[in-house]
């Protein structure tokens, strides 16, 4: 089991090893750099030549790199160019925002997809599942764009209730941040909801048709006893997996959202950096998202393990 | 009179809507008593109806299925029409269910203490002190060792014997009036089976409980029912006592059923039955047996016959012409001996093969070498002549299937050779086989659904083999297809038909026919007939023959089952955890001395005839690796000598016969102990 668990730390270093690489590479091919693109019309002759020291360009790229991810690893990312800041100092709010992005719709949209999917499971073909399964068929086909822009046509524009578009200064304290946020989090906690819903609508009624739901019924297992004793913790467990994506999905940025709500999250952050190439400010969000993707799913696997008994001691075993 | 009877089935329907939205029915009006005390065993083939018949004796319908008519009375209220309140309150403590697959039928995230105790706390008053104490003493009474130990582990952890025993721990829990056991020792091996059974008589003297014996095999029916139900296509063909239905059946499909199963004391192969069961559904009017039976006239292709209870015989049978059979003697089998030509010359050369599943360890991933000292397979060495039948008997675990996964190529073997025709070094590895190597050798796999593409037509699948190896085109490979179908029995109407349109029988026959399309030299059967019904067997067995004395091929016949094997082999090699036990003419291995393992084995069958009983030789422990050193089979053996067999390997000995037997101890002692 700890074996497992290192190989699997050990294998996530790797995955970011290989990310920051790509990202260097990415970066570096492209046409032009952060001095061109800084000096823009000046950028000739002895200006340039300036630029490239100042910025530590004129050494060759491996060394670049080695420095780079040397900074990176202790959190130093940088200058970026736009601000002409420390980049961790543009990305400590932002990360900020966007986890409380997150978390308002996990906090929400996960407990509303078990119950949503465990109702149309149990009451299988009947009206609850129809009617439900109608509604989150629905959420998941309409794009995130068009139910954003839907939600502030109609809850911000006709009916006034709630500000269309979040115009905070970047590092706003949360309670002034709350209203602003809510109809960021629904437009997401619907898509999100309905596809966490349909999958454990599928994994419940797979469990529900199995042999050993069968023998619990035939032991006289009373009902409600059957689904949180002998469907429940079965049916859940391979849905550990598709939150956890879920929830990498959310931090790692909502990017259409972001952009039509104005949110100053990580979303925004990549798209206001690629368009400002701001190359420094990229790499540094493409390590993140991946540090992100990779460590919230190593939790998962390391949850399912703990929790499936059969894995823990196959491992074991081995 | 009346109140002997524990569970009444009254005009009983049940049945399905098909898409079309036509009704249709799995049970036919089925109508029969349960009494206090008395074991009851239904028998029939899949699709029969017999396991929703049980079911619906606990009240229970599966999903997409309904009630259409008739009742299941428990204690005069019918279970069929009771609130899920009121049925919770009599599944588990009035009546129980020791389910087929019990590795399936245990919730997998619960330790089985657990679960045991959830039908104490459900069906007793029993307070946690006296539950843990009760848990024990029901692991006890099921044979399990250490129960303490066992109610801590999960069901995953356990055998498929010691699951099968937890379910019925579970069953006794409730200490129910009527048990209900569907097909409880199917999935076994053939000593833990006979060990189960034993144990389920017992329960049944011990407590009084009346049982329901739901199986296909008339073998382990035979061993624990007083009386037996036969159904055939959802209704009761034949009901009577045990002895009189084994002995002297009445109804002609019985009578065919019990010709056409193979018996260890008959060797060749008994007369098959044509035809198979219909679909639930085609019947049109007239008897459902009525085109695969010897004894149907007219009238029994437009009536269909009612179920008539004859007094004298005290036994209710559905024929009009039972008559002709009231007075023939007990079933005699007739069998066609085999007679294969097995010529002097070898055709395969297993010498010293060793195979292991250990997994590889990265320097010897490196080194392309497989390292480890106590393989899942050793030492096999066996001389295979052409044209003979040979047959690779043991329990699962035993490595059988192993071997013949490294003759075809499927799996790397560590050491040794496999040499064809006497010259030919053929590599365990696919990869470094030419196109004509694998022509050579083909197999027929255990499950036809899953070894066709259902995607594939029946021509797509023949033509498959005829193209790779023949570049067989056009009007050419039409012709051999039909040849082919043709030779396999079945028509050229087959060709356009995807897998799921044929029954079990008709999909090995296509499996049977893909693997004579390479015209092969070897063909590794592995238990072909497994998962066919026992009506369908003999044809699919007599078949195999038939086609192998046609064209001389040289078959390797894997099975767990002893009987199918003594039917159609000439030679046996008895494996037990990857060690060769006994080799031998068939003949000779069928009778003593033997090795003690196949002793076991032998004395584990069960026949279908009531005054056959199993002989319990040894522990059905499960072992999960070979020993180290020393014989094979040291942990089960009942004839140890002592410390020789635990640090020797044992060395081969002849008998007069010709039989090979690898055991220490002599011969003349062996047969001495074993008559």
């Amino acid at each position: 089991m700890l074996f497992l668990i290192i190989k699997r730390i050990l294998l996530g270093f790797i995955t970011l090893f290989i990310v920051s690489i790509i990202t260097f590479v990415g970066t570096e091919v492209l046409p032009g750099d952060a001095c061109t693109t800084y000096l823009e019309r000046q950028a000739f002759g002895e200006q340039l030549e300036a630029c490239y020291r100042r910025l530590g360009l004129n050494v060759p790229a491996y060394e670049r790199y080695v420095s780079w991810a040397l900074n990176a690893i202790q959190g130093d990312f940088g200058y970026s160019l736009s601000g002409e800041m420390p980049i961790k100092d543009v990305l400590g709010p932002r990360i900020k925002n966007s986890l409380v992005l997150a978390s308002a719709a996990i906090f929400i949209g996960i407990p509303i997809a078990l119950i949503l999917g465990i109702i149309t499971a149990l009451w299988r073909d009947k009206l609850p599942d129809v009617a439900i399964s109608t509604v989150t068929i629905f959420a998941m086909t309409i794009p995130e764009f068009i139910s954003a822009t839907l939600l502030i046509l109609i809850i911000a524009i006709w009916l006034e209730w709630l500000p269309g578009i979040v115009i905070v200064p970047t590092d706003v304290s949360f309670l002034e941040l709350l209203p602003n946020i809510i109809l960021p989090v629904v437009a997401i906690a619907m898509i999100m909801t309905a596809h966490m819903a349909r999958m454990v609508r599928s994994s419940v009624i797979q469990v529900m048709a199995s042999e050993y739901v069968q023998m619990a019924i035939l032991k006289g297992v009373p009902y409600w006893k059957m689904v949180f004793k002998h469907v429940l913790p079965n049916a859940l467990l391979p849905a550990i997996n598709v939150v956890a994506l879920t929830i990498a999905w959310l931090l790692g940025g909502v990017v259409v959202t972001e952009v039509v709500f104005n949110y100053p999250g990580l979303g925004r952050l990549v798209i206001e950096s690629i368009s400002n190439r701001d190359l420094p400010t990229v790499q540094a969000l493409a390590i993140i998202l991946a540090s992100i993707y990779v460590s919230i799913n190593l939790l998962a696997d390391l949850l399912t393990l703990m929790l499936n008994p059969r894995l823990k001691t196959l491992q074991i075993r081995k | 009179m009346m109140t002997d009877i524990i569970q009444k089935v009254k005009n009983l329907s049940i049945g399905f809507r098909s898409k079309k939205g036509d009704e249709i029915l799995i049970l036919k009006n089925i109508s029969t008593n349960i009494k206090k005390g008395e074991t009851v065993g239904i028998v029939g083939e899949s699709g029969s109806g017999k396991s929703t018949l049980a079911l619906a004796m606990m009240g229970y319908v599966k999903h997409g299925l309904y009630t259409i008519g008739g009742e299941c009375q428990f204690n005069s209220s019918n279970l069929l029409k009771m609130k899920s309140k009121d049925l919770e309150k009599i599944r588990g403590r009035k009546i129980a269910m020791i389910p087929q697959n019990a590795g399936q039928a245990l919730t997998p995230n619960l330790k089985i203490g657990y679960q045991i105790d959830e039908a104490l706390q459900l069906h007793s008053d029993l307070d946690e002190i006296e539950r843990e104490k009760k848990i024990s003493e029901l692991l006890n009474k099921v044979r399990l060792p250490s129960p303490e130990t066992i109610a801590l582990r999960y069901p995953h952890e356990l055998s498929g014997g010691q699951q099968q025993r937890v379910a019925v721990a579970m069953a006794l829990a409730g200490t129910p009036d009527l048990l209900l056991l569907d097909e409880p020792t199917t999935g076994l091996d053939v000593t833990t089976q006979a060990h189960v059974l034993e144990l389920l008589n017992f329960i049944a003297k011990d407590t009084g409980t009346s049982m329901v014996y739901v199986s296909h095999d008339l073998g382990a029916i035979a061993q624990v029912s007083d009386r037996i139900i036969v159904m055939y296509s959802g209704e009761i063909v034949l009901e009577g006592p045990s002895r009189d239905i084994l002995k002297k059946p009445i109804h002609p499909y019985t009578h065919g059923l019990l010709k056409s199963i193979p018996k260890l004391s008959l060797a060749g192969l008994p007369e098959s039955m044509p035809g198979s069961q219909p679909q639930p559904g085609t019947i049109q009017g007239g008897c459902s047996f009525f085109d695969r039976c010897n004894f149907s006239d007219d009238n029994c292709k437009n009536n269909s016959p009612k179920l008539e209870f004859l007094k004298d015989l005290n036994t209710s049978v559905r024929c009009f012409n039972y008559e002709q059979l009231v007075n023939e003697n007990e079933v005699s089998q007739t069998v066609n001996k085999i007679k294969n030509k097995s010529l002097d010359k070898e055709i395969l050369n297993l010498s010293e093969v060793s195979i292991s599943y250990a997994k590889q360890k990265l320097l010897d991933q490196i080194f392309n070498r497989i390292s480890d000292e106590n393989p899942t397979v050793k030492d096999i060495n066996i001389d295979i002549k052409k044209g003979e039948t040979i047959a690779l008997v043991g329990e699962s675990g035993s490595g059988k299937s192993t071997i013949l996964k490294s003759i075809a190529g499927l799996l790397r073997t560590k050491d040794g050779l496999i040499k064809f025709d006497e010259s030919r070094n053929l590599s365990s590895d696919l990869k470094e086989r030419d196109p004509n190597d694998l022509r050579i050798i083909q197999l027929i796999f255990q499950n036809p659904d899953e070894s066709l593409n259902p995607n594939h037509t029946v021509e797509e699948i023949i033509a498959q083999p005829l193209k790779l190896y023949f570049g067989l085109k056009g009007e050419k490979l039409k012709k051999n297809i039909i040849d082919l179908l043709q030779k396999v029995r079945l028509g050229e109407f087959y060709m356009s038909r995807y897998p799921r349109q044929l029954s079990g029988g008709e999909k090995q026959r296509v499996a049977v026919a893909r693997a004579f399309a390479a015209k092969p030299d070897i063909i590794l059967c592995d238990e072909v007939t497994s998962a066919l019904d026992v009506s369908v067997q003999a044809a699919v067995l007599n078949l195999l023959q038939q086609l192998k004395e046609d064209f001389g091929t040289t078959y390797i016949f894997v099975s767990h089952d002893l009987a199918v094997v003594r039917a159609i082999s000439d030679r046996v090699a008895v494996l037990y955890q990857g060690r060769l036990c006994e080799v031998g003419p068939s003949n000779d291995v069928y009778k003593f001395p033997s090795h003690p393992y196949t002793e076991v084995l032998l004395g584990a069958v069960l026949e279908p005839d009531p005054d056959i009983k199993p002989k319990l030789v040894a522990e059905d422990i499960v072992e999960e690796r070979p020993p180290e050193k020393g014989c094979s089979f040291q942990g089960r053996c009942s004839r140890i000598v002592g410390d020789i067999c635990k640090k020797e390997i044992p060395p081969w000995q002849l008998t007069d016969s010709g039989n090979a037997i690898r055991c220490h101890i002599p011969i003349k002692e062996l047969q001495k102990q074993q008559f």
